[in-house]
């Protein structure tokens, strides 16, 4: 009987083992092909408590720190444990509905769950700070956390210095293998972004073992997974910051840049850029409510132009064009070129500012005029240097020299997202005009006197003269010269900023050719009225047309003459000519640097400067459409009294010898005063930009009112 | 046969199944160990103490040992003898907590009994129904190839289950359905295992899909079955009717045995539970019981998939090596509710990882397949059917328990047997396998 149904014994056998097969099947995947439940239950229990260590300080070439840590306070919320808070009395001092009171509570259980703590309100004021310290026991649940924020005791240098904010999911995607995590700040831009590793040091993480009512159990693993905080390090920088100050201070009301280069060691004194802002507004509390009214003014504050903004050189490039044609043997320096106020050797003929006879005889007396007749002819001679036989062969000579002076490339600044610039390849000649056999030195002769397609960054404008400073080689600018406990890993990274760029091989005695010329140009040429107290210097003006408006105004030029320690360019937009503007914002940088002090003229002269408004009327039109007010400049400075303004009839006209700082005249005189440059006609800036080979007639009438 | 081995225990006792027993015993008493493992206070003391569940598991172990002893030592008849009445006290145990009843974790299925221990007699109402079964069908005069006894069973079985939902003991209920093993191994004709299967896949469907959508194709396989038929048999009124009924049943499951049964049976969170499981949500406003319970008090719970969620995540974080002993995060920071009880297995899990739970399982099938291979060398009917239930009992214990913590089944409350903490399910166990054993060891003898 009992063999009856027996099979059905092995059935239920095998029913057994296909349940279990499942069972472990499911186990498989959970236990070994998954690995989101350790971390699921890690998150679930393991508690991380990051100490964040101070972050590295920057200080300048003095020791002077341009940026501090304080500390700030958040107030933090575990809202499982916020039961009975006197509501109204934090809504109150938080000055908050009751409304938004719950909001928050809800997100920050969204965002942490019940039991974790989450940020109820970041970066509380002083006062605020105070009050809830008072009455905190009334509040439980909350508790107030220390932050360390940076604060910019100089209010300077925002565009170098950078900022540190909390990062997002884009910055974690990056920096996965660095270990940052939600909630964390790192530097965003300028130094803090590019030297992030060295001054954020080491973060502390404690592990704790947490239960499920988030109460601290104790140390995981009694604590060998922690670490300890290990402080950021400090790094030095060849900023000054006073020359800085100034900088931005002349810079005040305008658009432009100012970058200032030590020669002898690439180290970078000063690097402004404006309309700036002022660092402090970008931390703590403040920055919520400034950050995105900066990324929406239409001036861009943010925009670091010293390194991002693409000028024309215009005539600060004629040193250079001079250098090429020197070196490759296509002229000495007693080569003359008879300049009678124009040149007219690509059939169109270009204005020359000076009619004289004679004031391009030999190269020094063309630079110090700045004859652009004289360099539109050499630049025409590299381009179809018979040795070459080919004006595209030239031409890519000529722009291996140009590359190699530090133009129309990256130069490898210790900053982040520096611009190139521009100096055009063969192949945008080559596609415009149909093809390399259809164009000659004609076709791109105002390269020749820093125009056409060429651009430069005031950096490396200030990278030039610091070449020519130094006859023939470059450090690579930048700006940190050390590092705290500097080790073999930071040499490394520094090391790039103490090799010798040594890029050509161009015979000393042509650099003190142009040396003169350029030394010429402040004692009898276009600079002539700028003057750095006891010091000679060599300097290069320039007056680039821009289609868009304007022209801007350049200056470069380094001091001392012999052996000189500071190589300055400066642009400011749309401004007219590169003496009246830019010239003087880099005499005075270079007095304050070469000197430590500025005389009493010239405080008065930097403070004039400094309030003299060349901000476009277009920028102007929109704060006023806007209702917004250019506050938002780096430096509170005391402007007691409305300074005398310039006399801008004097400088109107190229006057070399005029001295412009003895008349003067009030502030409210200033838009009218501005020179009436010759505005190109809309018609012709079209064509200006326009790139077709049949109107290269109209773009060379376009070309020819270029000055300086 | 019965002079010379009734009183002695070690002949023809199958120790295999002993130390299996012991091993498993012992492997619950560590698991309990490692939940309440609290590294601040001085295990070594607190083990004998009675304060902790792990000393108190022993002390039942302690006392499951005794009862074991004392069963072995028993006559083998006797289980035959009182098969009856003591199914008939179980169930007036079971109708006694309805008056008695101490609330424990939200059932009334516990009668406190002295010393602060409670018994459950739904627990103890496995045995004797297991025993009644097998009184039942070893009887000469029942011939279980007919639907008749089939119904008496089935009654005998379903009484002490219906009593045990009425508890809220869903878990316990659904116990009763593993003496479906002991009657198909007696010859229940598999068709109705095929019919209850497709029952439940048809149930799973119904919560799966879109009602609608689930009557519209069933209908649609039915029509295409009937044209089917007209084609090859013209005329057959027969099959017709058959596919015609078997459509009408399936389309009454649906649109109205199972929301019955989630509306009006299930309680609010055991339907949600279920729902969950689907990765669907339950509308608890249907729900009759709870729209009666919430006129009385506003529940706020956690939601309901956390016992499992914290569960996968405690088994998965094992890995395949585990985090090791007392080291498991999820364990020491009691992230798993109920840990010590229904879901134990996540300790092992979390602790020793893959390995762990592999050896385990593999150390139950064994068990499993012993008991079987006792079962069918029983001559008796008697003890063959009994033994098949324990396997029944066994096996769906397990099953279902493992399988809700890691999350094949919706959470039910039943325990893992001999691992899981409790007094009165480790005596219901023991209990089970012990007159299993004594049955065996009397297995020459054919009882009634």
């Amino acid at each position: 009987m009992s063999v009856y149904n027996q099979n059905r014994g092995g059935i239920i056998q095998i029913i057994i083992g296909i349940i279990f097969t499942l069972i472990i099947g499911q186990l498989i995947s959970l236990q070994i092909f998954s690995n989101k439940y350790r971390l699921a239950a890690d998150n679930n229990a393991v508690y991380r408590k990051i100490i964040y260590p101070d972050r590295g300080i920057i200080y300048d070439r003095k020791k002077k720190a341009l940026l501090e840590n304080t500390i700030s306070y958040d107030l933090v919320v575990i809202p499982n444990e916020a039961k009975e808070v006197d509501t109204a009395m934090l809504c109150e001092i938080l000055k908050i509905d009751k409304v938004e009171f719950g909001k928050r509570m809800i997100e920050a259980i969204i965002k942490n769950t019940r039991v974790k703590a989450s940020t109820f309100e970041a970066f509380l004021s002083a006062e605020v700070y105070a009050q809830l310290n008072e009455n905190l026991y009334r509040f439980p649940g909350f508790t107030l956390s220390e932050r360390s924020i940076r604060s910019y005791p100089y209010n300077t240098a925002a565009h170098v210095l950078g900022y540190v904010a909390e990062v997002d999911v884009n910055f974690l995607q990056k920096h996965e293998q660095d270990g940052y995590e939600m909630g964390d700040y790192a530097g965003m831009t300028g130094l803090e972004r590019f030297y992030e590793p060295i001054l954020m040091g080491q973060r502390g993480v404690n592990r704790f073992l947490r239960d499920n009512k988030g109460k601290i159990q104790g140390a995981f693993e009694k604590g060998i997974y922690d670490t300890v905080a290990i402080a950021g390090r400090n790094i030095f920088t060849s900023m000054d910051v006073e020359v800085q100050q100034l900088a931005e201070k002349l810079l005040q009301h305008k658009i432009g840049s100012a970058v200032a280069i030590n020669p002898k060691t690439g180290g970078i004194i000063a690097m402004a850029s404006s309309p700036g802002y002022n660092p402090n507004l970008l931390t703590g509390n403040q920055r919520r409510k400034t950050i995105g009214r900066l990324l929406l003014d239409t001036a861009r504050p943010i925009y670091n132009r010293a390194i991002k903004g693409q000028y024309p050189p215009g005539s600060t490039f004629k040193p250079l064009g001079a250098l090429i044609a020197l070196d490759e043997g296509l002229i000495t320096p007693s080569y003359g070129y008879n300049c009678r106020g124009t040149y007219g050797a690509c059939g169109d003929p270009r204005k020359c500012e000076h009619h004289n006879p004679g004031h391009a005889s030999t190269l020094q007396l063309a630079l110090a005029n700045s004859c652009n007749s004289y360099f539109l002819q050499i630049f025409r001679m590299a381009i179809d240097n018979p040795e070459y036989h080919n004006a595209k062969v030239g031409y890519l000579k000529w722009k291996e020299y140009v590359n190699a002076f530090g133009l129309g490339r990256k130069l490898g600044i210790d900053l982040p997202s520096e611009n190139r610039a521009s100096i055009p390849d063969t192949a945008q000649y080559n596609r415009d005009f149909g093809g390399a056999k259809y164009w000659n030195s004609c076709y791109m002769l105002t390269l020749g006197i820093g125009q056409d397609r060429m651009t430069a960054t005031p950096l490396q404008l200030a990278n030039a003269m610091a070449f020519l400073a130094n006859d023939g080689f470059y450090y690579t600018p930048h700006f940190v010269d050390s590092i705290e406990n500097q080790d073999e890993e930071d040499n490394a990274m520094l090391e790039k900023y103490k090799i010798k760029n040594e890029v050509t091989k161009i015979a000393k005695q042509y650099f003190e050719i142009i040396k003169e010329g350029m030394h010429d140009v402040t004692v009898m040429g276009t600079a002539s009225m700028i003057k750095v107290p006891g010091h000679e210097f060599c300097a290069k003006t320039g007056t680039a047309q821009n289609p868009h408006g304007k022209n801007h105004s350049l200056f470069v030029c380094f001091a001392p003459k012999e052996n000189p320690t500071i190589a300055v360019a400066v642009v400011v937009e749309n401004a007219g000519f590169g003496a009246t503007w830019a010239g003087p914002i880099a005499g005075l940088m270079m007095e304050k640097y070469l000197n430590d002090t500025l005389t009493k003229e010239s405080k008065i002269k930097a403070e004039n400067l400094s309030n003299v408004d060349l901000m476009p009327a277009a920028i102007k039109s929109w704060y006023v459409r806007n209702n917004k007010t250019e506050m938002l400049t780096a430096i509170e400075y005391s402007n007691d009294a409305i300074a005398d303004a310039w006399d801008m009839e004097m400088l109107s006209e190229i006057a070399p010898v005029k001295k412009i700082m003895d008349t003067a005249k009030k502030m409210d005189s200033l838009p009218k005063a501005i020179p009436p440059t010759k505005p190109i006609p809309p018609s012709r800036k079209n064509k200006d930009s326009a790139i077709d080979p049949l109107n290269k007639k109209k773009k060379a009438t376009a070309k020819k009112n270029v000055k300086l | 046969m019965s002079n010379y081995n009734n009183n002695n225990f070690s002949k023809g006792t199958d120790f295999a199944v002993i130390l299996l027993y012991m091993i498993m015993v012992a492997i619950g008493i560590l698991c309990i160990f490692m939940v309440e493992y609290n590294p601040n206070l001085n295990w070594s003391n607190s083990f004998l103490t009675a304060k902790t569940n792990y000393s108190k598991q022993i002390y039942f172990a302690l006392f499951c040992a005794l009862i074991a002893i004392f069963i072995l030592l028993m006559d083998s008849k006797v289980f035959t003898a009182f098969a009856n009445i003591l199914y008939v006290l179980g169930i007036l145990l079971m109708l006694a907590t309805f008056v008695l009843g101490k609330n424990i974790n939200g059932s009334k299925s516990w009668i406190p009994i002295a010393g602060g221990f409670n018994l459950q007699p739904a627990e103890l109402c496995k045995i004797f129904t297991a025993l009644i079964l097998a009184k039942f069908i070893s009887k000469p005069e029942t011939d279980f190839s007919k639907l008749k006894s089939h119904l008496i069973a089935g009654i005998m079985i379903i009484l002490p289950a219906i009593l045990s939902v009425m508890q809220h003991e869903l878990g316990l209920a659904l116990v009763y359905s593993a003496f479906i093993f002991a009657m198909y191994r007696e010859g229940l004709p598999p068709l109705i295992l095929v019919f209850l299967l497709s029952f439940a896949i048809l149930v799973i469907a119904t919560l799966l899909l879109d009602p609608t959508l689930l009557s519209i194709i069933i209908t649609v396989i039915a029509g295409l079955f009937i044209l089917n038929l007209i084609k090859k048999f013209k005329r057959n009124k027969k099959a017709i009717l058959v596919i015609i009924a078997i459509w009408g049943i399936c389309f009454g499951t649906i649109r109205y045995t199972v929301p019955y049964i989630f509306n009006n049976v299930f309680e609010c969170y055991q339907s949600t539970r279920i729902y969950s499981m689907m990765g669907k949500e339950y509308d608890c406003s249907k729900n009759v019981k709870s729209a009666k319970l919430s006129v009385n008090k506003k529940s706020a719970k956690k939601p309901d998939d956390y016992n499992v969620k914290q569960s996968k995540i405690a088994i998965g974080s094992g890995g395949f090596w585990g985090r090791g002993f007392l080291k498991g995060t999820q364990t020491r920071g009691k992230y798993v509710p109920a840990q010590h009880t229904d879901f134990i297995f996540t300790s092992l899990g979390e602790a020793f990882g893959f390995v762990g739970t592999f050896t385990f399982l593999i150390l139950y099938l064994f068990f499993l397949f012993r008991l079987i291979r006792i079962a069918e060398r029983q001559r008796s009917t008697f003890s063959r059917v009994y033994a098949y239930s324990v396997v029944g009992i066994f096996f769906f214990h397990i099953a279902v328990n493992i399988c809700m913590t890691i999350g094949l089944f919706p959470v039910v409350g039943i325990p893992l047997p001999l691992i899981s903490y409790g007094g009165s399910s480790l005596l219901t166990f023991t209990v089970l396998i012990f007159v299993l054993l004594r049955l065996d060891a009397d297995r020459q003898m054919v009882l009634r």
